[in-house]
């Protein structure tokens, strides 16, 4: 049985932002790792929002291993065999700091950054799986990395830090959140395909550093809930999927996570940006869908939760993880560092997290986008028949022919009229705005 | 859609692309007795891995553990999967995502 002051469930970039700023102000601090190796069991989609990472080590892109910036976004509808698609290359983007926007394959990043914590004088055990927690009646006092009664693997500590990610089997057991739900959960896929810079430079307009980020909905994942991606990494692309669990659950014919991933790659508009690639790596992962409404408690006596386990994932079209992740990291670690004078680290005292929390832009953000999903879910029309409709009436407005625009827009306007509710549709474009994005 | 001519990877093709320290023993616990009454059997399509398989000659789930990418999709959807982590470093290693 060993003892030390902080003890941090999961180098990923919750765990590890937490342990650089304990460790950089001089607490001892073990970071405890499931994995072979920082990043091991880790895969996102691609995008990296640095803000946090700025904080810690500013211009950290300029010696991380980072692939690309995100200097081109797209948002595409994929409708039947079509696409529409709206492309933003904002020249605002392409500079310093880049949007803080960066692409990354989390394998090889979260192995630097858990390098830069080590720097700080963070101790990094890997290959431990933690099983559980120790308790002293009702407050956490360690964590067992074999069965209750082994004392040789137990650590003990002042305070237990849980970034353990989205299969939260820890938080479950502490009470904290009850067992994920299959819509409190995303399952996601992805290819990473080698093709090479000239090709993929070419493929998607980039030069230098530039990279790519596209989201794909609508038929990406034909009438479930979810989206497709594809972000370039230096020399290959991060190709995906991902759909909420429930989604596929009790569904005719249900195709499974690797049925849609391809199903997705062979679409006519997706299949000419990744053709004649080498997939390197196949990987899955969840995402927390938790959403504002159904986050966990966050603290309990002795313990806080941290990044995917604590839910902190904005569902909206912003993606935003990784941020939250590093930003709840640090908060609890300013929690530590604010109540480590008294070693006082009972709920009283760690209310000051939360407090954090809602004063930050993680819970304001999950906030203002609290009701997408439930509205996504709820007007199945938002993601099928609307982007449908879209795609005919633009198809037919661009249609060359000796037909008279006028008749045109006369016949565009009929065709809306007959299918789209305007008082149910603007009911939920203002359901969209007030609670959606 | 024509996955056959876009020359597509097969599951067991890409699930050979993931580095691995191979695990002793399974990770994950199942009554199988259970699993002959549910009618969804949702852990057959949930996973990206394909890991459960309805054997009909058998009449149970295969369990082919040794394929699990550790995503944790399988205990979500049924309540009755028990799944642990991969113990002292065990499991899958990603180097590319």
């Amino acid at each position: 049985m060993s003892k030390c002051e902080v003890v941090i469930v999961g180098a990923g970039p919750a765990g590890i932002a937490c342990g650089y700023v304990l460790a950089k102000a001089g607490v001892d601090v073990v970071i405890l790792e499931r994995g072979q190796y920082p990043g091991a069991k880790n895969m996102f989609g691609g995008t990296f929002f640095a803000d946090q990472m700025c904080e810690l080590i500013p211009e950290f892109y300029t010696e991380a291993p980072v692939e690309r910036f995100v200097a081109k976004k797209r948002y595409a509808l994929l409708i039947n065999n079509s696409e529409v698609s709206l492309n933003i290359d904002a020249e605002e983007h392409k500079k310093s700091p880049y949007n803080h926007s960066f692409i990354v394959r989390r394998s090889v990043f979260d192995k630097w950054f858990a390098k830069k914590a080590e720097e700080q004088g963070a101790t990094i055990i890997c290959g431990t799986a933690v099983t559980d927690f120790v308790w002293d009646d009702k407050r956490i006092v360690g964590v067992t990395a074999g069965t209750a009664d082994d004392q040789d693997n137990v650590l003990l500590a002042d305070v237990v830090v849980c970034a353990e990610g989205a299969n939260s089997m820890l938080s479950e057991k502490t009470g904290l959140r009850n067992r994920l739900s299959m819509r409190a959960r995303c399952i996601s896929v992805k290819e990473v395909i080698e093709l090479g810079k000239d090709v993929i430079d070419e493929r998607f307009g980039l030069t230098a550093r530039e990279g790519a980020a596209y989201e794909y909905f609508a038929d990406a994942t034909p009438g479930m809930l979810g989206d497709g991606f594809i972000y370039t990494n230096m020399n290959s692309l991060s190709v995906g999927v991902g759909v909420i669990i429930s989604e596929l659950y009790g569904r005719k014919n249900p195709p499974s996570p690797n049925q849609l991933l391809d199903r997705f790659k062979s679409h006519p508009c997706i299949w000419p940006l990744i053709k004649g690639g080498k997939t390197l790596e196949y990987s899955a992962h969840m995402i927390p869908m938790d959403g504002y409404k159904n986050l966990p408690r966050f603290y309990t006596d002795g313990l806080m939760l941290v990044g995917d386990a604590a839910g902190f994932v904005n569902n909206s079209i912003c993606h935003e993880g990784v941020n939250m992740a590093m930003a709840s990291g640090m908060m609890a670690a300013e929690t530590i560092l604010e109540n480590r004078a008294q070693r006082r680290y009972d709920t009283k005292a760690l209310r000051q997290y939360e407090l954090r929390l809602k004063n930050s832009f993680i819970l304001q953000n999950m906030k203002s986008s609290r009701d997408f999903i439930d509205i996504l879910r709820t007007h199945k029309e938002l993601l099928n028949d609307y982007p449908h409709l879209m795609k005919e009436v633009i198809t037919r407005y661009f249609e060359v022919s000796d037909v008279p625009k006028s008749t045109v827009k006369r016949d565009i306007v009929r065709m809306i009229r007959s299918r789209v509710s305007f008082v149910k549709a603007a009911k939920t474009v203002m359901a969209l705005v007030k609670g959606g994005i | 859609m024509a996955t056959a001519e876009k020359n597509q990877l097969s599951l067991n093709d890409k699930l050979f692309t993931v580095r691995r320290k191979p695990l002793k023993e399974s990770h994950i616990r199942l009554d199988k007795q259970l699993c002959k009454k549910c009618l969804n059997r949702i852990c057959t399509y949930i996973c990206p891995a394909e890991v459960y398989i309805w054997s009909e000659s058998k009449n149970e789930i295969d369990i082919r553990y040794e394929n699990c990418l550790e995503c944790g999709a399988c205990r979500v959807a049924c309540d009755s999967i028990e799944w642990a982590n991969p113990v002292w470093g065990t499991g899958i290693a990603y180097k590319n995502s």
